[in-house]
């Protein structure tokens, strides 16, 4: 970790972030704060703990390539690059609107420093395995990270960018999944379901609940044994801490011979009393009386 | 140069024309998706094996891969069938190259019922229709294996997103090493002033044929080469329905969203004149030998000449 900054200057990078996804998903009355809120603290981790990046230069050659493969999580990119100097804070209030660069699910070069488009999911991780095979035929020593959700990892795509990196040894490729398990029909698995308490649940498959949510949309687990047995260097990780999650990924970088991944377990909508573990905010923003007491919440 | 030939397959242009252009030193790098050995990009992996990459079968990976090394600065190659590419992945050529306009060029081999004896699954009737409804892809159908090599050629050496659809079977030779390609240009093999036919691919040679079979009821056809689907010749288009008066396209493909359409909507709008398709008339294929499957799908000069014929007769009526 860059001696610069501490532990308390990272959380208040990340309470501003967090309070920026507020702030423009509530402008735009649309978007997906929940998946943005969960990602907050790895955004933090990579952008100030370890990315070799000059906002000024977006496009520097030598520079470490961040991929966000999870594109409903645009407000996380796009406060996290505004927050980095990519461009002026107040542009976030634009994002949605006719006209504005900030587009609901990222795009590429808009605004420089976004380096893929995305929305579609399981495109990322293909798309990061591409860029470190060309840094590597060209003797370039970036790297690559590449941050997927649960959603992406239920995408065939992704496993075959999982099967193909290792295959190729690609060890300039650290993915991190944002593992919050819940998407957009309700909780992915059953560990987060309320009263699942981490079992397996007595009926197979999903269901579908009373409020419309649909328990156990597809199992992911057991996840790390998943990756480790496509051949990749497997770390997890409180997702919510920041200095762990960059202890992680230095070691990912510091690992030979594999691409590596670092699962980060996190809560959709930290960091917001009401939006945590909810799977209603996936895809809605906040009611006004909502925004203000989320704002209240991640006052620092 | 690819050797020449009195028939040859358009596919064995691909991995020698990317093999000389990289010994030019054109920054290229090729994706392959377990069929280098069909499209002959193996020649290519051979010759360049660190920039020869390979991914299994899994298409949707291979273009995203390539559509990662085009950011890189690569000029990326992504080569396999054309029912699987885009077949398999739309969506993923879609959202990581059409959108963001990157520098990859998907080289579909095995297009059209000219595939043959593998059957309807192997056979791509509708691959030009999803790649010419996204917006900023160059589309391109080569005639014969030397129009192939000339537009990888072009398509290597300008940036953005292309596709191009070779075949599988060895079919005739039309051009002679002078001729150039260009894109955006229709090729006029034949000039005439009584009706024109358009073509694209196998097809070019049966509209040169039915000319023939059209020239000997004295009837004056004008043959035009539209490989390059899009950008479309529309000057040459508007010029052959005011000097011809009837318009008839040709191609291994439905007849609804490849050139027929593209011509359609330009001469609809714009010069409207009576016009006739041929093509797969909203069905699949079937297995049988690739000059076989023509006869039986009608995709031959005598239906060309036909069809013709229907539109000089509504021409004058």
């Amino acid at each position: 970790m860059p001696s610069k900054v501490n532990v308390d200057e990272l959380q208040a990078i990340a309470r501003r972030i967090r309070r920026n996804i507020i702030g423009m998903t509530a402008a735009a009355q649309s978007g997906h704060p929940g998946g943005s809120l969960s990602c907050a603290d790895i955004m933090v981790a990579i952008y100030w703990g370890l990315l070799r990046h000059d906002p000024r230069n977006p496009h520097w050659p030598e520079r470490d390539r961040f991929v966000m493969s999870k594109g409903h999580a645009s407000p996380a990119m796009y406060a996290t690059l505004a927050e980095a100097g990519y461009f002026p804070t107040e542009e976030l209030l634009t994002f949605r609107q006719l006209g504005s660069r900030l587009q609901g699910h990222n795009v590429i070069g808009k605004p420089p420093g976004v380096e893929m488009s995305a929305g579609a999911l399981g495109m990322g991780l293909s798309f990061s395995l591409g860029l470190a095979l060309a840094g590597r035929l060209d003797g370039k020593d970036y790297r690559v990270y590449c941050l997927l959700g649960d959603g992406d990892c239920q995408e065939g795509q992704t496993w075959e960018a999982i099967l193909a990196a290792a295959h190729h040894s690609v060890d300039n490729l650290t993915a991190i999944v944002d593992r919050n398990h819940i998407q957009n029909d309700g909780f992915s698995d059953y560990a987060r379901f309320p009263g699942g308490n981490g079992q397996r649940p007595q009926r197979p498959g999903g269901w579908v609940r009373e409020d419309l949510h649909t328990v156990n949309v597809m199992s992911l687990d057991p996840f790390p044994e998943k990756w480790q047995a496509f051949g990749w260097y497997v770390q997890e990780v409180d997702g919510h801490d920041i200095p762990a999650i960059i202890a992680a990924l230095e070691n990912a970088r510091a690992h030979r011979g594999q691409p590596g991944v670092v699962i980060a377990q996190t809560t959709k909508g930290k960091g917001v009393s009401f939006m945590e573990n909810n799977p209603d905010f996936h895809g809605k923003a906040t009611t006004p009386e909502q925004t203000e007491q989320a704002l209240q919440e991640l006052a620092d | 140069m690819v050797q020449q030939a009195k028939t040859a397959a358009t596919r064995e242009a691909v991995g020698p024309t990317l093999v000389r252009l990289t010994r030019e030193g054109l920054d290229i790098v090729v994706v392959d998706a377990d069929l280098g050995y069909s499209t002959t990009t193996a020649l290519f992996g051979r010759e360049f094996p660190d920039r020869f990459f390979t991914v299994g079968v899994a298409e949707q990976n291979m273009i995203g891969v390539a559509a990662g090394l085009a950011a890189a600065g690569k000029i990326a190659f992504a080569s396999t069938f054309a029912v699987f590419a885009p077949g398999h992945c739309f969506d993923q050529i879609r959202m990581a190259v059409a959108q963001p306009g990157l520098n990859v060029k998907l080289v579909a081999s095995h297009g059209g019922v000219v595939t043959g004896e593998d059957g309807a699954s192997a056979q791509a009737i509708e691959d030009l229709s999803l790649m010419l409804s996204m917006p900023g892809f160059r589309v391109i159908v080569p005639a014969d294996v030397v129009e192939a090599e000339q537009a990888i050629e072009a398509a290597a050496r300008s940036y953005g997103p292309f596709y191009i659809r070779v075949v599988r079977p060895k079919i005739p030779v039309i051009h002679d090493g002078s001729y150039r390609f260009q894109l955006g240009k229709a090729n006029l093999l034949r000039p005439g002033s009584d009706v024109t036919v358009m073509a694209s691919g196998v097809m070019v040679k049966a509209a040169l044929d039915a000319a023939e079979l059209l020239a000997a009821d004295g009837i004056d056809c004008r043959v035009l080469n539209m490989a390059s689907l899009k950008p479309l010749d529309e000057e040459a288009v508007l010029a052959a329905a005011a000097e011809t008066g009837a318009i008839v396209t040709a191609e291994d493909h439905l007849i609804h969203g490849g050139l027929g359409s593209l011509v359609a909507q330009c001469v609809a709008t714009q010069r409207p004149v009576p016009m006739a398709f041929v093509g797969m008339d909203d069905r699949y294929g079937t297995s049988g030998r690739w000059d076989q499957l023509l006869e039986h799908f009608g995709l031959t000069p005598q239906r060309i000449a036909e069809a013709a014929k229907e539109t000089l007769a509504r021409k004058s009526a």
